[in-house]
């Protein structure tokens, strides 16, 4: 008797386990109530985006930093931790006065000489502040709420300048954290911004975790991009990393996340067929892919090849490879992003008109070029990379090119891009990559169509008018001047070809029909985003 | 025996120091350069070989080895070179999820294996037999991926019983640790399911033929009692074996299972570190994962003398 007593107990007891075990949607706890799951485009690994350019740690810095100007989505600079600033009239001296009640996170107010450590700080690594001290007088507080930059020459790009969107940003830091070298990574996370963040429950590669920030006082301008009210609706944000997509996007559909940043398009139509999930765009300008030479070996040394290659390369037959669905690309035969006000056709006809294939050859011929091999790099870790390889090695070989196709990983692409040498002794011709639209939209920022021959981005470049044209659009003194001059920068770029851009493109978003208030923009920004 | 345990771990001393070596040499050769990594995708030549310098990547080979090993001797694994952080730190961080997931399949694999195995050998030749031999084969042919894939679907998105990926801390309630772990231990540890029942049949059917067995049975014995009390103590030592052997197919189906499942293990941490070249963190979880290794076979060594009186060391 007591056997079966037993027995049945036991039998009680597993059922209970196994209904607690089985109870339909006790995985969605995470993403309920005032806590935002977000799946990120990487993992966070570095929280100084002063140190490093990567765009996870920009996203992070927009997280927990503040900054002095912003740009918003009529590309004009608003302020944002500046209340009111003035100009004088010889255009030198600007003087800046900041916001009542800006404390950083450890409770201590927002001080003038912070704001000039940290604008010092920027300038030694981001490649428009660089162009500032060679200009620049000093920066001096008046108080511990007004400070001025004093020049020695006008710059018309200082505020633009402040106010850049994407990396590196002039995130302001507290004085002592700011006076860090600005090649030493630094190691605090005490920022002025709209979330704080929970160093203690990082666990780099997994999760990242941030929370309201009360002491935060946003503007009353509404939201846009960067700039206006960053008003946060949450109490706690998650970046929970899951590097598998298929693992990802079962996790969105069951609610066990709330927003995915970045979908590859074959999981596209699987999120889109459910009913609870919002698959869209929500960067307004996008991505372009690049297709770099190596302009110090043979036979990218002489332009003649690099224009065959312009007159081919197909951005409809690249941006299908890479993005299939049109709603999430569109060709871009300009230099500069495409929807800023830097792009123009201006002499775009190599690249725009029709692909010419005889063309191309007869050019190819008059270069010298006898069939030497060529090395293509791809990283097949990377779909956009590798998809604008396997378009490309398919032109190439229709022109008569002896091209092979060096596949890699990203991590060893990008050190052996750093290579000068031959072919035959580890060098390369061509690699791949992209850059966020911000990035590319002017002279500036396009490290890319820079023409300074060795110290040049990958690929070395030697175009001295180029050079000669930027330094003219740096002086120029309205936006009209700057159109003008960027016209001019590109029509030699089309001859001198430093790269060929290869299409503009999107990733889709996905996020839970619950999510409202998400902002369109070209970085990913989390106020404004509630839960319903 | 406490000679011989002593014997023993000193002994896996120089094997630690060939694996370092080893390792060491391997990434050393690798291609790939962190700094350039680290640096993004819009640093210059320039910004990647200050990098490199701060790093000390620079140095000649016995520089870098001499200084890594002279940390590790005192415990420090180094920092990791992207994240600023101790190694030591993030292993700690990723172990509990690891070892979770490693004993749960354990547990489930040797209690699902072993009764098959008893009873295929039992009913050896009947369908029952040729079933769990079915299912040994099948739990070898099947990728654990494949299998975790198909288990997603079925128990999380289709009946939503289960959570699609993550995993929850014993902290934060047995329940929810243990539903975490359902999917991935049951992907995981159908290999090793198949492996333990195989080797428990073979094992059991060599004793079953013995004469003591048949004196068991003609003692009018219960099967069950013969089964269990005779036979399979007799062929635990072989089963024994195998399940530390079985230990180094875990770590290496830990890796595919932790990123499946987006479980913030080691397995995660050392995919990671490999792709973005993060030296200190590979060395730090291969001399881990070696050391495991290590003491896990001393703990079978040591398990024979329990199974087996008749081993003594």
């Amino acid at each position: 008797m007591a056997r079966v007593r037993n027995s049945i107990w036991r039998g009680v007891a597993a059922a209970a386990v196994a209904a607690a075990l089985l109870a339909p949607g006790a995985g969605h706890a995470q993403g309920s109530g005032k806590t935002l799951s977000f799946i990120p485009e990487a993992d966070l690994r570095s929280l100084d985006p002063i140190w490093t350019t990567a765009y996870i740690t920009r996203n992070y810095g927009y997280m927990v930093y503040d900054t002095l100007f912003a740009l918003d989505e009529n590309f004009k600079v608003q302020p944002q931790m500046v209340d009111t600033w003035k100009i004088s009239d010889d255009k030198l001296t600007y003087t800046f006065t900041l916001r009542d009640g800006l404390k950083w996170h450890d409770g201590k107010p927002v001080r003038s000489a912070d704001c000039i450590a940290s604008l010092d700080r920027w300038m030694k690594r981001d490649v428009l502040g660089q162009s500032i001290p060679p200009v620049l007088g000093e920066m001096k507080a008046i108080d511990d709420k007004t400070f001025q930059i004093v020049l020695k020459k006008p710059f018309p790009l200082l505020l633009e300048a402040i106010g850049k969107l994407s990396s590196n940003v002039p995130f302001m830091m507290p004085e002592a954290v700011a006076k860090t070298d600005a090649n030493t990574q630094i190691k605090e996370s005490i920022g002025s911004g709209p979330f704080k963040f929970v160093a203690s429950e990082w666990k780099p590669g997994a999760k990242a975790v941030f929370v309201k920030n009360p002491d935060y006082v946003p503007r009353k301008e509404p939201p846009s991009w960067a700039a206006g009210g960053k008003v946060v609706k949450v109490d706690r944000v998650e970046w929970d990393y899951i590097p598998d997509p298929q693992t990802a996007a079962n996790a969105l559909g069951q609610g066990e996340v709330d927003w995915w940043q970045q979908l590859p398009q074959d999981l596209v139509p699987l999120l889109a067929a459910n009913k609870e999930v919002t698959v869209t765009s929500v960067d307004p300008l996008g991505s372009i892919g690049v297709l770099r030479f190596n302009h110090e070996q043979p036979p990218f040394n002489n332009p003649k090849m690099r224009q065959a290659v312009e007159l081919v390369i197909d951005q409809k037959e690249m941006m299908t490879a890479l993005a299939g669905d049109p709603k999430y690309w569109r060709t871009c035969y300009s230099y500069f992003s495409c929807g800023t006000p830097m792009a123009s056709d201006a002499a775009n006809a190599p690249l725009a008109g029709k692909r010419d294939f005889e063309k191309a050859k007869a050019l190819i011929k008059e270069a010298g070029y006898n069939g030497e091999k060529i090395v293509v790099m791809t990283a097949t870790d990377q779909p956009i990379v590798n998809a604008q390889a396997l378009v490309t090695m398919e032109t190439l070989k229709k022109l008569g090119i002896n091209a092979e196709l060096a596949a890699m990983d990203w991590g060893t692409l990008i050190t052996r891009r750093a290579s000068h040498e031959p072919v035959d002794k580890g060098g390369w011709n061509i690699f791949f990559t992209w850059f966020v639209a911000p990035d590319m939209a002017n002279p500036a920022l396009n490290a890319a169509l820079r023409g300074n021959g060795a110290k040049a981005w990958f690929g070395w470049p030697n175009d001295p008018k180029i050079e000669e044209l930027r330094d003219q659009w740096f002086a120029a003194p309205d936006l009209a001047a700057q159109k003008k001059v960027a016209e001019q920068i590109q029509a030699e770029a089309f001859e001198s070809v430093p790269y060929v851009p290869t299409g503009m493109f999107v990733i889709p978003t996905a996020f839970r029909k619950n999510l409202k208030g998400v902002i369109v923009a070209p970085v990913v920004f989390l106020w404004n985003v509630e839960k319903g | 025996m406490l000679a011989y345990i002593v014997r023993r771990l000193v002994a896996t001393i120089p094997v630690m120091g060939v694996v370092a070596i080893f390792v060491f040499s391997l990434l050393y050769l690798a291609p790939g350069d962190p700094a350039a990594v680290i640096a993004g995708d819009l640093a210059t030549a320039d910004d990647i070989a200050r990098i490199h310098h701060q790093l000390g990547l620079d140095e000649p080979f016995l520089v870098r080895f001499g200084t890594w090993a002279w940390s590790v001797v005192h415990g420090d694994l180094g920092i990791s070179i992207f994240t600023n952080l101790p190694v030591t730190k993030l292993i700690a961080q990723r172990l509990e999820p690891t070892a979770a997931l490693t004993v749960s399949t354990l547990i489930l694999s040797v209690l699902l294996a072993v009764p098959m195995g008893v009873i295929a050998s039992w009913r050896v030749g009947t369908w029952v037999d040729r079933a769990v031999m079915g299912f040994a084969v099948l739990g070898f042919s099947v990728p654990p991926f494949v299998l975790a894939y198909v288990l997603i679907l079925v128990f999380a998105v289709y009946f939503d019983w289960f959570p699609v990926q993550g995993y929850a801390s014993i902290a934060d309630g047995l329940v929810p640790f243990l539903r975490h772990l359902v999917l991935p231990s049951t992907a995981l540890g159908l290999i090793y399911a198949a492996l333990i029942a195989r080797i428990t049949r073979t094992s059991m059917l060599e004793v079953l033929s013995q004469d003591y067995i048949r004196t068991a049975h003609a003692k009018g014995l219960a099967s069950r009692e013969v089964l269990v009390s005779h036979a399979l103590k007799n062929a635990a030592v072989p089963i024994a074996t195998i399940v530390g052997i079985g230990v180094a197919l875990l770590i290496g189906g830990v890796i595919v299972t932790e990123t499946v499942f987006a479980i913030p293990g080691i397995g995660r941490l050392t995919v990671d570190a490999i792709l973005r070249r993060d030296y200190p963190i590979i060395q730090g979880v291969v001399l881990l994962f070696s050391a495991a290794y290590v003491i896990v076979n001393l703990l079978v060594d040591l398990s024979y003398t329990l199974l087996d009186p008749r081993v003594r060391y």
